[in-house]
């Protein structure tokens, strides 16, 4: 209970946040050349001033700026994220369209990330200085330098285009109406390499931040106590040292969340794959601000329920968390 | 001197500045080697590499120089990179001193902001910003600044608040220093070793952000940069894979160099750590 | 040797990696623990005594080796047991008890989880009998509320708490051997008290051989059967605690028994009726955590002390961590803002004065801090630090400079060293470069926070000569904080004893000490390890 009114007091604390960062963007996008009325003449070919008023009416754009950021908020408020010109549907439903790849495919890489990379750190930890612990850490070193996108494409060149192994882009295969576990499989089958590509970068941060960290705390007093009871040092590890070692590393899940989204968007446009980030590229290569606007408030607002859950995670693995008030 | 002598007796460390090296010689090089313009049509698309001596590493889908654009790519990765940095620490150093040093509302304030840039994804503001601001070399470059400096304002700010109540601290205030005497005399100096080590993580994510962003095209379409080349290779990816795979290599090999630089001068200056 | 020796130790060396100080840790260190008996090992920081302790379990830090003789227990040597073997001896026959409690334990997992461990490794119990058994563990340490404490994280325990639970863990398989290494060390001096009498009493009721690793001979006085002097990794004197105490036959000995400072005051000084510093009514209050308001923590550091500073003399502060001195002396230097009362100094009220009066007024008042390595800025040089504060206030650099080698003389200090940075310094001359910055303004009034408390006992006794000496020769008026009643005595001629915030006693340091009217400064008293090892001392 005091876990859950902690992290709900974190929740709270991130609603100024989300209203800072979403007035920010909104005046922001006031600077942009060309509002949506312009996208939509674009679209349509063209069109005479006299309907671009009109629209411009329509859509309370010849309001003051301020006017147009209280209704804007107002109708937020109302989860109301406006209409996306461009797809011709509110932007919400757009969004919402979009949401479950990314987040399949965000929830797919942080496992993998996570797990690899603190089943790595340990190993490379343990063994320091040995060989296991430089082959890891150079190949740590390796995949960070990986820009993510080149290492998609050479992915789909070597498994998709010469071993044809597995599907080169897209979420499904189209067509194919399979239902329950054929579906499953297909999509998995899918996601299978723009999981590895977005999680590359992020195996790398989490196996180096392991190690350290368990380097780090092997290095403490009580593990000496550890090891001055008898245990052996396999259960020291496990024991004792696994879960200390382990918060950084929460931490971290928490800090890098919005630079995975960020990562999304490269990796879907290499896999084309069909979500957030693909839509955030497409509405700003088409002038959709209304849909940009929408996706960076469902792009904080997927950080913040991130980080909700680190909290919650955090404080069950730390007693000291909940004790401070 | 200590820390120099510790710094090349890492061999990564060591292979990580001969690369950087390399890579700083190809840009200084790049326009005597190369005089002509590296996005001007030198000859027949897709040759490639190794087969025609005048064009060692083959030329691209337009009949470009590949390897003259690796050489110009390196001055665009490294001036982006290196001037992004710059803009991100001086930032992040403002910042997270103000926010360390003063506490209180101050802090809370700026940590707010901070929290604000990290809660949205910063590839999507670095989107945002392109939008707006259009894509020059210099709005990239700005934008990719602007979008890097919370995780040094946060470093500089813990920095500052373990410092600022230790004895060393208390002693200049009781000797009757001022605020700003003590944060560029006696903190500043204590706090900036690891803010300038980790200059080197920001340098590396802005060389990557910008060729993220080249390679969606939205970066400045007329300069020669490694993220520009892939996208191109993109559409060739099927046979010609060379033209996407040798600026990845580059790229990889810059970051790598930048990463190993890092790490090699964090451990040089905090021997402590490398001695377990 | 009465009975039969558990653990000896026979010449046994420790090497050092390449690059330390000295070529070993320990040399050829020989002595032996028997059942019922207490052994402590006494030395100043870096003699190696604890890297001995830690050698026994074969708990060595990494690049550090034993490298010669052997550590026979039980009939076996240890020196060259296999780590299978280590494991089942640490612990069942060996267990250990740490310096730091906090640290020692487990953070994340429960007190009763951690003590139920050692059963868990070494015996074949249900998970009802470890529990039946971790209460009646934590009983025997007196623990007030064992079923409480079990369930504990180590957080939410105190020092002492945690010290009892270490115990209990320590001797939850009734070990033939246990080693304390400074067991008490981070512990305040009441609480200390109660530890060493807990560890007495469990040792004498189950018979247990005691490693003790100090460098207190206060608590050697107070607990020792037999002693070993170790000074840079050799034993340089054996024997039982009276006849090593009393007649102590190496000079290094004698020297770190003589820099012991009696509990005694040496005869009062004449104190002068001009009162430099009123104290009048200072409160502080903080208030911690809590959200909207709620959940606060109200703490009051402070409550409305009131002291006289005469002219030229020392005034002891003393109490133990948390009762508020260190505040009291941050509020007096205006490094914290006092919520009320007043300070006046040469009728200037410190505690109202605004900020950049403050500043400028600083040189009246100076400080001295406890930490000789964190107390200095490590990218000056000593000289720049020392004419820092001249500078600031106006004086021209090279004067400053040349006033700093001065002072460096005038501290005992190598003038030619002034070009140095602080880590080429020991903690004795770091201490001496502090005082010299806070002499450097010339002040009337320095405030010493634990100056001496960081020191190994006879740098302590070095520079608590110094700051006495200069004190006449400069006139200075001194605030003294300490925890140490011993060091109190030794340097003040007025102390009060601080106790939550509240100043429950103060007066001549004679009368104070020789007849303490509050029952928590008799306690404090009565709780100084060798109390009457300390008294008689001071005769000799």
């Amino acid at each position: 209970m005091r876990i859950l009114s902690l992290a709900g007091r974190r929740l709270a604390a991130s609603i100024p946040t989300l209203f800072l960062i979403l007035i920010g963007v909104f005046l922001l996008l006031q600077f942009a050349p060309g509002d949506t009325v312009d996208a939509m003449m674009a679209q349509m070919g063209g069109g005479d001033a006299a309907t671009a008023r009109t629209l411009r009416k329509f859509y309370g754009l010849d309001l003051s700026v301020p006017v147009q950021l209280g209704n804007y908020l107002w109708r937020l408020v109302r989860l109301d994220l406006g209409y996306s010109a461009i797809y011709g549907k509110p932007v919400t439903t757009v969004i919402l369209e979009r949401l479950p790849p990314t987040i399949l495919l965000m929830t797919a890489s942080l496992s993998f990330a996570f797990f690899a990379g603190l089943v790595l750190g340990v190993i490379a930890a343990r063994g320091v200085n040995k060989w296991p612990d430089t082959l890891i850490s150079t190949v740590g070193l390796i995949f960070y330098a990986t820009p993510s996108f080149w290492f998609g494409l050479m992915a789909i060149m070597v498994f998709s285009i010469y071993l044809q192994w597995l599907p080169a882009g897209g979420f499904e295969d189209i067509g194919a109406t399979q239902s329950g576990l054929g579906r499953t499989l297909d999509i998995a089958r899918h996601l299978v390499l723009p999981t590895l590509t977005l999680g590359l970068i992020f195996l790398a941060i989490y196996l180096r931040i392991m190690r350290a960290s368990m380097l780090e705390v092997l290095n403490l007093d009580f593990v000496r106590t550890a090891r001055a009871k008898g245990l052996d040092e396999t259960r020291v590890v496990i024991r004792h040292v696994l879960r200390n070692a382990l918060l950084p590393m929460v931490t971290l899940i928490g800090l890098q969340a919005g630079t995975m989204l960020g990562g999304s968007v490269v990796v879907e446009s290499v896999f084309s794959l069909p979500g957030l980030g693909r839509l955030a590229y497409e509405s700003v290569v088409q002038r959709d601000l209304n849909t940009l606007l929408g996706i960076v408030f469902v792009s904080a607002l997927l950080v913040i329920a991130v980080n909700f859950l680190v909290d919650l995670l955090y404080a069950r693995l730390d007693p000291r968390i909940s004790a401070e008030g | 001197m200590a820390a120099i002598r510790r710094y090349f007796r890492s061999p990564a460390a060591v292979i990580g500045l001969v690369l950087l090296l390399i890579v700083i010689g190809m840009a200084i090089s790049a326009g005597w080697l190369y005089p002509r313009d590296p996005l001007a049509l030198a000859g027949r698309p897709l040759i490639w590499p190794f087969s025609n001596p005048r064009f060692l590493l083959g030329t691209d889908n337009s009949g470009r120089d590949i390897a003259a654009q690796i050489f110009y790519g390196a001055r665009i990765s490294l001036l982006i990179g290196g001037a992004a940095t710059a803009i991100a620490i001086a930032i992040g150093i403002m910042i997270g001193a103000f926010a360390g040093y003063y506490g209180g509302w101050i802090d809370n304030v700026l940590m707010r902001v901070t929290e604000a840039f990290q809660t949205l994804p910063n590839f999507v503001l670095l989107l945002v910003l392109v939008a707006v601001f259009g894509s020059t070399l210099t709005t990239v470059t700005i934008a990719v600044g602007v979008v890097s400096w919370p995780a040094p304002a946060r470093l500089t700010r813990a920095e500052f608040l373990s410092l600022r109540n230790r004895e060393f601290v208390q002693a200049g205030r009781t000797l009757g220093m001022k605020d700003v005497q003590l944060i560029l005399g006696e903190i500043l100096p204590n706090a900036l070793p690891p803010v300038i080590v980790y200059a080197s993580v920001v340098m590396a994510v802005a060389i990557l952000l910008e060729s993220a962003l080249a390679f969606l095209h939205l970066s400045d379409p007329n300069v020669a940069s490694w993220g520009n080349l892939i996208g191109l290779g993109r559409d060739v990816l099927r046979v010609q894979w060379y033209v996407s795979a040798i600026p990845g290599l580059a790229i990889l090999f810059t970051v790598l160099a930048v990463s190993l630089v890092g790490q090699g001068l964090n451990d040089a200056l905090n021997p402590r750590l490398k001695a377990r | 040797m009465t009975d039969i020796a558990i653990l000896t130790l026979d010449q046994l060396s420790v090497r050092l990696p390449a690059g330390a100080d000295r070529s070993h840790a320990v040399s050829g260190a020989s002595l032996s623990v028997a059942a019922n008996e207490i052994l402590c090992v006494v030395g100043e920081s870096g003699s190696g005594k604890s890297i001995m302790a830690n050698a026994v379990m074969r708990l060595l830090p990494g690049g550090v080796d034993i490298d010669g003789g052997r550590v026979m227990f039980e009939g076996r040597d240890l020196a060259s047991a296999s780590a299978a073997e280590m494991r089942k001896v640490r612990g069942a026959g060996i267990a250990m008890v740490f310096q730091e409690p906090m640290t020692a334990l487990n953070p994340l997992r429960s007190i009763g989880d951690q003590i139920g461990e050692m059963f868990a490794i070494h015996n074949n119990l249900s998970k009802k009998d470890i529990r039946a058994r971790v209460l009646a563990l934590l009983d025997d340490v007196r623990i007030a509320d064992p079923k409480a404490a079990a369930q504990a994280y180590p957080h939410e325990l105190s020092g002492g708490q945690r010290q009892r639970a270490m115990i209990a863990m320590a001797l939850a398989l009734d070990p033939r051997l246990l080693i304390a290494d400074e067991p008490t060390t981070a512990l305040d001096v009441t609480t200390q008290a109660q530890i060493l009498t807990l560890i007495r009493e469990l040792q004498s009721r189950k018979k247990t051989a005691v490693l003790f690793i100090t460098h207190d001979f206060g608590v050697v006085a107070e607990i020792a059967d037999r002693v070993a002097v170790m000074q840079h990794g050799v034993i340089v004197e054996q024997g039982t605690t009276s006849a090593v105490l009393n007649n102590p036959q190496h000079p290094y000995t004698r020297e770190l028994i003589a820099a012991v400072p009696p509990l005694t005051a040496p005869p009062p000084r004449l104190l002068s009726d001009d009162i430099i510093l009123t104290i009048d009514n200072v409160s502080k209050t903080y208030r911690t955590g809590g959200f909207l308001g709620r959940g606060a923590r109200v703490t009051e550091a402070v409550k409305a002390v009131s002291l006289k500073l005469p002219r030229g003399a020392t005034l002891g502060i003393v109490g133990e961590s948390g009762s508020g001195k260190s505040t009291l002396a941050r509020c007096i230097i205006r490094l914290i803002d006092p919520d009320a009362g007043s300070i006046l100094l040469d009728g200037a009220d410190w505690a109202r004065m605004p900020k950049e009066d403050v500043r400028r007024q600083t040189r009246h008042m100076q400080m001295v801090f406890q930490d000789p390595f964190g107390s200095l800025n490590p990218r000056r040089k000593a000289e720049e630090l020392v004419a820092q504060g001249p500078i600031i206030h106006g004086t021209p650099r090279d004067q400053a400079l040349a006033e700093a080698r001065e002072l460096f003389a005038l501290v005992g200090l190598d003038p030619a060293a002034g070009d140095r940075y602080p880590h080429e310094f020991s903690g004795g001359q770091r201490q001496r470069i502090g005082l010299a910055r806070a002499l450097a303004l010339h002040p009337d009034v320095l405030v010493a926070d634990e100056a001496v408390s960081a020191l190994d006992v006879s740098v302590q006794a070095q520079v608590l000569k110094l700051l006495a000496d200069l004190r006449e020769r400069l006139g200075l008026s001194i605030i003294f904080i300490t925890h140490d009643l011993r060091v109190a005595a030794q340097i003040c001629d007025l102390v009060a004893v601080m106790k939550n915030g509240e100043v429950v006693e103060h007066g001549l340091a004679g009368e104070v000490f020789g007849n303490p009217q509050h029952p928590y400064t008799r306690a404090l008293l009565a709780s100084i390890p060798g109390g009457d090892f300390a008294r008689e001392h001071s005769l000799a």
